[in-house]
């Protein structure tokens, strides 16, 4: 805060300016990769001790990294790249945390102002590229702009939905110099976002759900960004209504209570989605009607009324009708609706989830000779005592994690929902780590997602960090080679990724990590402890599992959520 | 069903590809769009014409006011509004069809802005409709280009007690 002070007046670069306000706001870590056009904002970020510059190997990487520590944290995650293919490969990284609402801050080198759009060396034109998956974007023009750059793109990174901020910065602006003048409060016209609730929609939707017979809870990714976990236990337990939670909202609603139904959608369990299409009163907050979530929409949950609690308008009514909106953020509304939410008439309707609870339950088969990826889960669940950050990559591994790790709090499952990013779920668990170097952080992964930005193992083992790899290899692209063998008449084109693995052990190695090896069910218990006691190094845990093993129940394409395949059960 | 919506906004560098966008990228049809200076310097009113379901627009009229450089979104289609659109019509002409031609643009108020040996340009405001029945009654002259500017509109203020 001092340096502000005795920086005003000063004569100081764009990149001076920059960083400057990065500090005045307490970012503390940049996640990324240099290159020609900021060179010179690296060289500030050198002398600057305040923030922390972290190498990846890829700016992928970088990006996934960034994403990973805004989630674990809840701080938007700042990452720093070069112009043309630096920015580029940030954009998938950018359209998963826009998918997802994570806030993130990215700043892109860029050519010189006056070489803009003249096809330069490494130009890009990335705010054009990115404008579909950014909340906002902003192009420097002048170094006096910056510092007022910096504080809006940050303010709306994380306030309201949050998401995504890019801020393409031409080297000449970077390097010009002018006089410091700290900037004054943030104010924007065009954005305000609704914070408290309507009193009188409240009042509405607590009347419907105290006259409901059967009414459920769908809660989803915002009730975990706008940590109102413990106002929706209030409202679920006084009010004796079931939750149900999106893969994003798992740990919104502690699992092991009896109200608590699971998952819901594609994957969910089976009671889940029979309660969804079931219930008499569906109260949504902080998610949005997926189309994993809700399958056919024609069929979904037809003798529901509906009410809508979320921070952003258009969300609501955008893909089903909803009979009670109400806008704002969770944190104000819900205890509101709280105050005024009593003991639905429920009994019977609990008693029948419970029956189907025991009927159905999320159950994978006997093990014999393979070892089964939903007991690999199961085994480092409990060897973690539920605690730890559980970052998954996406397919079949994600939705096993999701099914039976059982979460308990918000921040606890990272996790690509939106876009399905395969190659995540590596160097969003180093962005994890970063952010919450206390925390053990697990990675649940496949052969296929693994291998995607494998070069960031690099990036764990210089900084000693003790991730916990879970590497389920089945030899397949497994989620796709499911659908394959349900609906393509097992014919496996392009899934096979057997006939060229690497051996991952040596992999391991060759990167300065250690591996473990697991082949037979009574090795997963040893390999999963040998691997948590490792504290200096990441740690590769490969449990070779049933190749077509399926994640079930399922509810294929196209169908509505009560035309579910149980798999194991028929 | 046409659709009007008017939109007032910081007319910051990326502002227009983003409304812009917004449309294209969910598959909406915009139909026109007019803009310039606002009532407040600093800000920009567009006009936004679009064919679609109730429902469609509103997803679509939530999304605008999302866009942080939006500062209002009003949806005129259902209050009373007043429109005017400017259409500049070369047509094709010969001293033959020429008396017919300014008799057409008399009728309709417009004028003959410009005349050559083979073409008349032909000015003419009015309401969307107004302007699409004058350009039906030219065709049969043989219609070289036509440039308009899409519709401006603003909300009617008189209040019956």
């Amino acid at each position: 805060m001092t340096k502000k002070k005795q920086n005003t007046g000063k004569m100081m670069s764009g990149s001076e300016i920059l960083v400057q306000t990065l500090v005045d706001l307490g970012v503390t870590k940049v996640f990324g990769y240099p290159g020609g056009k900021v060179i010179g904002l690296y060289d500030v970020l050198f002398k600057t001790p305040e923030i922390q510059d972290i190498l990846f190997r890829h700016e992928q990487g970088a990006t996934h990294a960034a994403d990973g520590y805004a989630r674990a944290t809840g701080k938007p995650g700042v990452v720093i790249v070069t112009s043309g293919p630096g920015a580029t490969n940030t954009v998938t990284g950018i359209a998963t945390a826009f998918m997802d609402s994570i806030p993130m801050i990215v700043f892109t080198g860029q050519v010189a102002s006056a070489m803009i759009g003249n096809d330069a060396f490494q130009e890009a034109d990335i705010i054009g590229i990115t404008r579909p998956v950014t909340k906002h974007s902003y192009l420097a023009k002048d170094p006096d702009q910056l510092g007022q750059i910096v504080q809006e793109a940050y303010h709306i990174a994380v306030t309201g939905r949050p998401g995504p901020v890019l801020i393409d910065l031409p080297s000449d602006v970077l390097a010009k110099k002018t006089v410091y003048h700290p900037h004054k409060d943030v104010k924007i016209r065009g954005y305000n976002p609704t914070y408290k609730g309507h009193s009188q929609q409240i009042s509405k939707a607590a009347e419907m759900l105290n006259r409901a017979e059967r009414p459920l809870i769908y809660a989803g990714g915002g009730v975990n960004i706008g940590l109102a976990t413990d106002e929706l236990t209030e409202i679920a337990i006084k009010g004796q209504i079931p939750v149900t939670t999106t893969l994003l909202g798992l740990g919104a609603f502690p699992e092991d209570n009896p109200l608590s139904v699971g998952m819901v959608g594609m994957h969910g369990t089976w009671y889940a989605n029979m309660a969804m299409m079931e219930c008499d009163v569906l109260v949504c907050i902080g998610a949005r009607f997926d189309d994993r979530v809700t399958g056919r929409l024609s069929h979904f949950s037809p003798n529901s009324k509906k009410i809508h609690i979320d921070i952003d308008p258009s969300c609501i009514a955008k893909n089903v009708s909803v009979d009670i909106p109400i806008v704002g953020h969770v944190k104000e509304i819900l205890p509101d609706l709280a105050k005024q939410v009593k003991p639905a008439n429920s009994k019977t309707w609990l008693n029948n989830i419970a029956e189907w609870k025991k009927e159905h339950s999320l159950d994978y088969g006997k093990m014999e000779d393979s070892i089964l990826p939903q007991f690999v889960v199961e085994k480092m669940a409990e060897l973690t005592r539920h605690e730890a950050i559980v970052v998954t990559d996406v397919g079949q591994n994600q939705m096993w994690a999701a099914q039976y790790y059982g979460f308990k709090r918000p921040r606890q499952i990272l996790s690509s929902g939106g876009l399905g990013t395969m190659g995540y779920g590596l160097p969003a668990a180093i962005g994890a780590a970063f952010g919450c170097p206390e925390d053990t952080v697990v990675c649940f992964t496949g052969d296929g997602g693994f291998q995607m930005n494998i070069q960031e193992l690099t990036t764990a083992v210089q900084h000693k960090i003790p991730l916990k790899i879970v590497l389920l290899n089945n030899g397949y692209l497994g989620m796709v080679r499911q659908w394959q063998e349900l609906f393509f008449g097992r014919r496996y084109a392009m899934t096979v990724l057997a006939d060229g693995n690497p051996d991952f052990m040596k992999l391991a190695e060759g990167y300065g990590a250690k591996g473990l090896q697991a082949f037979k069910p009574d090795d997963v218990e040893k390999v999963i402890q040998e691997g948590l006691e490792i504290n200096d190094v990441p740690v590769v845990m490969e449990f070779i599992i049933r190749p077509e093993e399926n994640v079930f129940p399922m509810v294929p394409a196209g169908a509505s959520l009560d035309e579910m395949l149980e798999g194991h059960k028929e | 069903m046409r659709h009007i919506l008017s939109v007032i906004f910081e007319n910051k560098f990326n502002a227009i590809p983003r409304i812009a966008g917004l449309f294209s990228g969910r598959g909406y049809n915009m139909n026109s769009m007019s803009f310039g200076e606002g009532e407040d310097p600093e800000t920009t009113r567009a006009t936004i014409t679009s064919e679609g379901d109730v429902q469609i627009i509103e997803q679509i009229a939530k999304q605008l006011n999302k866009l942080v450089d939006v500062i209002k979104v009003t949806e005129l289609t259902y209050e009373p509004f007043v429109e005017r659109e400017l259409a500049l019509v070369k047509v094709q002409s010969s001293p033959a069809t020429r008396a017919e031609i300014m008799q057409v643009a008399d009728i309709f108020r417009a004028k003959i802005i410009d005349l050559s040996h083979k073409t008349i340009t032909i000015e003419v405001t009015g309401k969307e409709d107004k302007v699409n029945a004058i350009i039906e009654m030219l065709q049969q002259f043989g219609i070289r280009e036509i440039a308009r500017t899409g519709i401006v509109a603003l909300k009617r203020e008189f209040q019956k007690d």
